[in-house]
């Protein structure tokens, strides 16, 4: 019997042995494939917990990682000056989790979390050392200073976007939008705080948590489109910035029982006739949609196109396509042509139309990260300037920019003129055509006209017409000479 | 009393279980006391009340322990301290998460009632042979208890399976002590039965095969099993008590050919589970296709069993540490799959230590059907000893996939009253029948025999020479020196 006995304990022996290869098969062999199974959850929760690597502007940190103890996650993410670069950081919530996917967070996630494959070599050491992954650091090609600029310009209740970029390279120095919001209370750890912040902030009108309104929020652009028009006209060879055109007061739509008018309290009605240059620079509608009417419709297309319509970018936060779709009459045509109708423009489709006219017709890819450096401070990622396309040659640019210092010296521009150097720009009032009497209030252009360097759009949506034309204008200047040294 | 005679006696040891006990009270209080600090909340008098109960309900069983059963096994009781006290501090740990609350207070409050109801049948019992005269009425209570929970009115399905009933509003899985019950009468009945059994047979080349109208016990084993699967949809439990009887009769008749007939009826009975229920089959599908998308989408399917797996992995070879981890992802964490929860926080070391503490436990069980005199006792011995390892076998090889996976509770650790119960019942029967082992002499009403006769007809230790039984010789012996010597007398 107690061989027996003893036979069974071998047996039983034997049936924990194979238990305990099941388990070290489990947690010490198959542990990479387990955790990196997407159903798996865990991963999300130590992700949420790392240090993430911090991002800075012109050296100074807005966005960093420290430890916290408090929580089951290692680490918290904390921002600095949130209200200045909420729109750019986006937040990184442990509770969702992961970034949210408005900002750099989200865009160079693997990145900050030390997951990119140029941070290969990283991992494996941190493996072998036992010390915390740490993830890369990205500096982003923000002016400080100028962007704290464009936060005191916009009135807090107003929906307003400010851009500056570097129009020779593309680089983004200024990127603000109103309102804003403090990231912090969104990178909280607990889950109810989070929910409510959540809640609270969901009830702002105006303020989008999940995408960046100056790259992902295209609205109707008004007569800033002139800009796509004009080129679309002065590349048919049919008009000259001295070509005469008819400038009636209304313009009857084809197929339609509507008209489209030139503003009655603007300079138009002063000519009936006038040459495009004046027309161009007091933002008359008539001759533009009679002359989209003219060219057809490809012809618009393909200028928007050349400017990047149609088309999303990575800067490297996503930027939304801009859209001219297909219209379905010269009606709606005639409309498009002055920023109306069907087509839609993101602020920083704007900024990039100023910015290809300024640099000779050389469109500059936007960007927004200067360089992205390991955390042993080796260079991983270091953005040269791209061009993005060739949209015009340089007499047609020189045409477009006479036209839009016309309109800043003698048109509807003239709060942007300076006495420092000359302004190129374009106006735009876009009816929202909600009934409640707001409009999109634009500026885009740049300066020196001269030797243009920096590119500008100032654009408010919902905005009361008056107030919309007198903050534009100044604030465009404002940042301008802010920008441009003596 | 000269010291050579001193040395001689078998000693009672209790000094050894009282100092493994203070380690035990350290680990599981100790753990606990870690949960709250890694947790952030305020040590205060409600740890020092849980602490303390705890540790009186030790010492308590302890000094039972030195009153009634003083050469009851050293080891047992502290290896089960810490088990059950890590349950509770792991159970206290997840009632921290959002879907668990006050269950750590309640495992407490069972854990009190369990060692309660161990010492008063310690007391009551004083010899685990009254046992064999409950031979079948412990089969009558056991189909009661097996078939409560399909009784109208009483039972209740909960996770598919039906094996709770609910009285006053308290749940309860009565199958829990059927384990006891059942171990009780096959001890019993193969106690009385062994030598037709033994006699009998017809012999096949090298093995002895048993008469057909012998077999009937088996089969009777064996449709319970079938029916405990089929009726209550409890694939754990239908295994458990089946093997427990092929272990139970192979080690009553040290004949391999039980094991054989007993592997053909799990493979027939398993073959017929599968193809006609629906609930193992689906555990088998599960347990084969684990990662399949579908079927850790569909409702019962493999997803508590993907995360636990995944739960596992994270915490790796060393663990996250406790109150580090997220094992409120698993469903069930603090019970079915409260061994990925250790596993997470405590990684492979800390859950492989666990396991070792269930090997060393199971084979102190062994060690008392070893050294015990009696047919009834080894059988009942190592039929509970089985009991436990099959309980874990089926829990953790269910976990990390080395069997299909199904719904019982790693005994000690998980949340369940129950089961805690039942465990501890079965701790009190283990330690009685060590007790009996290593007394050195056995002058009782029960037995008809007196002095040296006492140990039995076949001394269980004779003719063992390898290194493993020199240390048990030495003890035998020592025993014999006691029995030669009359009771209180000093001369050799």
């Amino acid at each position: 019997m107690n061989n027996a006995i003893r036979h069974t304990w071998v047996v039983s022996v034997a049936m924990f042995l194979s238990l305990f290869v099941a388990l070290s098969l489990t947690q010490v062999v198959f542990t990479d494939s387990l955790n990196s199974d997407p159903r798996n959850s865990r991963q999300l929760i130590a992700d949420a917990g790392a240090p993430r690597g911090p991002i800075t502007v012109d050296g100074t940190v807005i966005a960093e990682s420290v430890p916290s103890d408090t929580t089951q996650y290692d680490y918290q993410r904390i921002y600095h000056e949130p209200e200045l670069y909420s729109h750019i950081t986006g937040y990184f919530s442990v509770v969702t989790p992961g970034p949210n996917q408005s900002g750099i967070e989200y865009a160079l996630n693997e990145y900050l979390s030390g997951q990119s494959d140029a941070q290969f070599f990283d991992r494996i050491s941190a493996l072998f050392t036992g010390d915390t992954l740490m993830g890369a650091q990205v500096e982003l090609t923000l002016d400080p200073e100028l962007q704290r600029l464009a936060y005191d310009l916009i009135p807090n209740d107003e929906r307003g976007t400010i851009i500056l970029t570097d129009l020779r390279t593309g680089e983004i120095k200024v990127m603000m939008s109103k309102p804003s919001y403090d990231t912090n209370e969104l990178a909280v750890h607990s889950t109810s705080q989070f929910h409510e912040t959540l809640e609270r902030l969901e009830e702002v009108e105006g303020l989008h948590l999940n995408y960046n309104v100056a790259t992902n929020n295209p609205i109707f652009p008004g007569s800033v489109f002139k800009l796509v028009t004009g080129l679309a006209m002065l590349e048919s060879g049919d008009y000259e910035p001295d070509t005469e055109l008819e400038n009636p007061s209304e313009l009857e739509l084809p197929l339609t029982e509507s008209t489209l008018p030139n503003f009655a309290d603007g300079g138009c009605h002063q000519r009936q006739e006038a040459e495009l240059n004046w027309i161009f620079a007091q933002s008359c509608n008539t001759p533009f949609a009679a002359a989209a009417m003219d060219l057809g419709e490809d012809a618009i297309l393909e200028a928007a196109e050349a400017y990047g319509w149609n088309e999303a970018l990575r800067i490297p936060i996503y930027v939304q396509p801009s859209r001219f779709p297909e219209v379905a009459d010269d009606a709606e045509l005639a409309r498009s042509a002055i920023g109306q109708g069907s087509v839609t423009a993101t602020p920083l489709q704007m900024n990039m139309v100023a910015s290809a006219i300024g640099n000779g017709g050389t469109l500059m890819q936007p960007q927004m990260v200067d360089t992205i450096r390991g955390s042993d401070l080796q260079l991983l990622s270091n953005p040269e300037p791209q061009v993005l396309n060739e949209v015009m040659d340089r007499s047609t640019a020189d045409a477009l920019t006479e036209m839009m210092v016309a309109t800043v010296e003698e048109g509807t521009g003239w709060r942007a003129d300076s006495g420092r150097f000359q302004v190129a720009a374009k106006t735009g009032t876009a009816q929202r055509g909600d009934g409640d009497n707001t409009v999109n209030s634009w500026i885009t252009g740049f300066a020196p006209a001269d030797d243009p360097q920096y590119a500008v759009t100032v654009v408010y949506e919902g905005i009361e017409m008056s107030r919309g034309n007198e903050l534009t204008g100044s604030q465009m200047l404002t940042m301008l000479e802010a920008v441009i040294e003596e | 009393m000269a010291p050579a005679q001193k040395e001689a006696h078998p000693r009672p040891r209790r000094n050894v279980e009282l100092l493994l006990l203070v380690l035990a009270l350290t680990i599981g209080i100790g753990a606990q006391v870690l949960v709250g600090l890694n947790l952030e909340d305020t040590i205060d008098e409600r740890y020092y009340i849980e602490g303390g109960a705890q540790a009186a309900l030790a010492l308590a069983f302890h000094v039972v322990l030195r009153l009634r059963a003083k050469y009851a096994d050293p080891f047992i009781l502290p290896i089960v301290v810490t088990l059950n006290g890590l349950g509770i501090a792991m159970i206290h740990r997840l009632d921290f998460t959002s879907q668990y609350e006050g269950v750590a207070d309640r495992q407490l409050l069972w854990t009190g009632l369990s060692m309660a109801a161990a010492m008063l049948l310690l007391v009551l019992l004083k010899d685990h042979r009254k046992l064999r005269q409950l031979t079948y009425i412990s089969l009558a209570a056991s189909v009661v208890l097996l078939f409560l929970p399909i009784v109208p009115g009483v039972g209740q399905d909960i996770q598919g399976a039906q094996v709770w009933i609910s009285i006053g509003g308290m749940s309860f899985q009565p199958g829990e002590l059927a384990k006891i019950t059942l171990a009780i009468f096959f001890a019993g009945f193969l106690a009385n039965n062994r030598d037709l059994i033994l006699l009998a047979g017809k012999r096949i080349g090298p093995m002895t095969f048993p008469r057909l109208q012998d077999l009937g016990p088996l089969f009777l084993a064996w449709l319970i099993a079938m029916g405990v699967l089929i009726v209550q949809n409890d694939l754990g439990n239908a295994l458990m008590f089946f093997g427990l009887f092929v272990a139970v009769i192979y080690v009553a008749t040290s004949r391999i050919s039980w094991i054989m007939i007993g592997g053909v009826l799990v493979a027939a009975g398993g073959l017929l589970a599968y193809q006609f229920v629906w609930h193992a089959r689906n555990r088998f599908d599960i347990w084969l296709n684990a990662f399949d998308q579908e079927i850790y989408e569909q409702l019962y399917g493999s997803h508590q069993l993907v995360q636990g797996l995944f739960g596992l992995a994270h915490g790796g070879l060393t663990g996250t540490g406790l109150g580090s981890g997220s094992p409120q992802i698993v469903a069930l964490a603090n019970s079915d799959m409260i061994i990925v929860a250790f596993g997470e926080e405590l990684g492979f070391i800390g859950l492989s230590a666990m396991l070792v503490l269930y090997l060393i436990l199971f084979s102190r069980y062994m060690r008392a059907g070893l050294g015990t005199r009696d047919h009834f006792g080894k059988l009942l011995a190592v039929g509970l000893a089985v009991v436990l390892v099959l309980q874990v076998f089926v829990v953790v090889g269910g976990i990390t996939r080395v069997i299909p996976m199904s719904g019982l509770v790693s005994p000690f650790l998980a949340a369940g009253g129950s089961a805690l119960l039942a465990n501890w019942l079965i701790v009190a029967i283990v330690l009685l029948i060590s007790h009996a082992a290593r007394r050195p002499i056995v002058v009782g009403p029960m037995l008809n025999t007196t002095g040296a006769g006492a140990s039995g007809t076949e001394d269980p230790l004779r003719g063992r020479d390898t290194a493993e039984q020199l240390a048990v010789r030495d003890e035998n012996t020592a025993e014999h020196a006691a029995v030669e010597s009359p009771p209180g007398g000093e001369q050799r």
